[in-house]
């Protein structure tokens, strides 16, 4: 057993890198106060894992979600996506990233409230240079897929909340992206339809490889996690891996 | 290589694509539209009636019709164009117009700035799938002008009917045989040209704004 483990270790230790955090920092100039977001983070991500950030509100777990994804830039310090410093890219490039190698998935879904189902999912590929045949094909296999074949035409308003993520899912694997981002995917769902939503995504993780990048605190993801990576006051608190996750679980449980 | 190539496929959003996303964004969001294209049409209505107005008005006392002349002077209008009485009511008009200039400026500009501020979060979302600044810009570029042009045109029109309608009433249908048209259409067009102009600049500075924004404070701005 603990061979297995072993060569488990190693194997994943041989993935390539997808995302390398370099003592990341952030501040925030508030009037006259500095807020210190980040602390100095070091962090690396390996490709086809899945990886969720938790911390309390406020501990600089957003913040770090952001510079991870090339949607903000650090203070001090540097984020490579695929061995690319984010901060040299220019404009375009920043685009390409964003369209090809990254999917995003929010909170409140963000979805384009005056388009259907489908042509939120085709926006991206639309933005990728794909044809309208191309975009409208691959989007209804990508609906389909998430289970919302029936529903390609309708508009977001007409989708309950679980349906709304599953077209924000949908539109993330838009591009055949590298790494995908949660940002609290299920924080507007109630627990069942949080529970279908991780299941979606860990089912695509594990269907595709890609790898998937959560900033979270519901303790539902915890389960389906590779590592989690606890952030607190700015800093990575601690980082555990997928077999001391469950006992750890176990005695969070048995404490509750 | 192929990255190369796959960049230049994503920076153009064709023209076709761009006029069918931004024309059923206004066509879909028809309520909404509807308010803000009405905001211009009030603005430009109201620079539309006092130019034409001033024009009606330069009209009839440019006919010297003594049976006009009489209404007129009924009417509290000097007719003598160098009496005392003439200039201090030009000066008036003059300040009419600014007057109208400004609410003109201001209730587009608001207009337009609402309707696109309101959006930021989708700017912010369109940017965080990978849209350029350009292809965002585009978009709102080709909404205000649907919005700019349909509001002024609607404007100018109504502002004109209904001019001549109040004037009708007060001198009768004897203003369309003075009617100075090509004073009418010359202020028609200016007021079109300021009207698309001002939506333009009020729709494209708050997305220009936004567009350049890091994706992650559009989305979470509010305004």
């Amino acid at each position: 057993m603990a061979a297995e483990e072993k060569t488990e270790t190693n194997a994943e230790a041989e993935k390539a890198t997808v995302v390398r955090t370099q003592d990341v920092k952030k501040v925030y100039i508030m009037g006259e106060e500095q807020i210190h977001a980040l602390k100095g983070v070091d962090l690396e991500v390996t490709q086809g894992e899945y990886l969720s950030i938790m911390g309390p509100s406020g501990s600089g777990k957003s913040t770090l979600f952001n510079m991870v994804g090339g949607l903000d830039k650090p203070t001090e310090g540097k984020v490579y996506i695929d061995d690319v410093d984010v901060a040299q890219l220019d404009a375009y490039e920043l685009a390409w990233l964003r369209c090809r190698k990254i999917g995003y998935i929010f909170q409140s879904y963000n979805l384009i409230p005056v388009m259907t189902a489908l042509e939120n999912v085709t926006l991206p590929m639309v933005f990728a240079g794909l044809t309208s045949d191309e975009a409208r094909d691959k989007g209804v296999k990508l609906l389909t897929q998430v289970g919302l074949g029936e529903r390609v035409m309708h508009k977001p308003f007409e989708l309950s909340g679980g349906q709304q993520q599953r077209v924000a899912v949908a539109r993330a694997f838009a591009n055949d992206p590298a790494i995908i981002l949660a940002d609290e995917p299920t924080g507007n769902l109630d627990l069942n339809t949080g529970r279908e939503i991780i299941e979606l995504l860990r089912q695509m993780n594990e269907e595709s490889g890609v790898t998937v990048i959560s900033a979270t605190h519901d303790h539902k993801m915890l389960s389906v996690s590779d590592r989690v990576v606890w952030v607190r006051d700015g800093r990575v608190d601690r980082i555990i891996d997928r077999d001391e996750l469950k006992i750890e679980v176990g005695t969070i449980d048995g404490h509750e | 290589m192929a990255e190369q190539h796959e960049l230049n496929t994503q920076i153009s959003l064709p023209l076709s694509k761009a006029v069918e996303i931004s024309f059923n964004s206004v066509k879909i969001r028809f309520g909404r539209s509807l308010i803000t294209v009405s905001g211009i049409v009030l603005a430009i209505a109201f620079l539309m009636s006092i130019w034409a107005g001033n024009a009606i008005l330069d009209g009839l006392m440019a006919a010297s019709d003594p049976k006009i002349n009489l209404i007129l002077q009924q009417k509290g209008i000097e007719i003598d164009p160098d009496s005392a009485a003439a200039i201090q009511q030009r000066s008036k008009d003059a300040w009419l117009v600014v007057l109208s200039l400004l609410v003109c400026l201001v209730g587009i500009a608001n207009a337009m700035l609402m309707s696109v501020t309101e959006r930021f979060r989708e700017i912010g979302t369109m940017k965080c799938m990978g849209a350029l600044d350009g292809f965002i810009i585009k978009l709102f570029i080709l909404e205000s002008t649907f919005m700019g042009a349909a509001g002024t045109v609607i404007g100018v029109v109504v502002g004109f009917l209904l001019t001549a309608l109040l004037n009708m009433s007060s001198f009768g249908t004897v203003i369309f045989d003075h009617l100075p048209m090509v004073q009418i259409l010359q202020d028609g067009v200016r007021a079109i040209v300021i009207g698309s102009v001002l939506s333009l600049i009020g729709g494209i500075l708050p997305a220009y704004r936004a567009a350049k924004m890091e994706p992650v404070d559009a989305m979470s701005l509010e305004v």
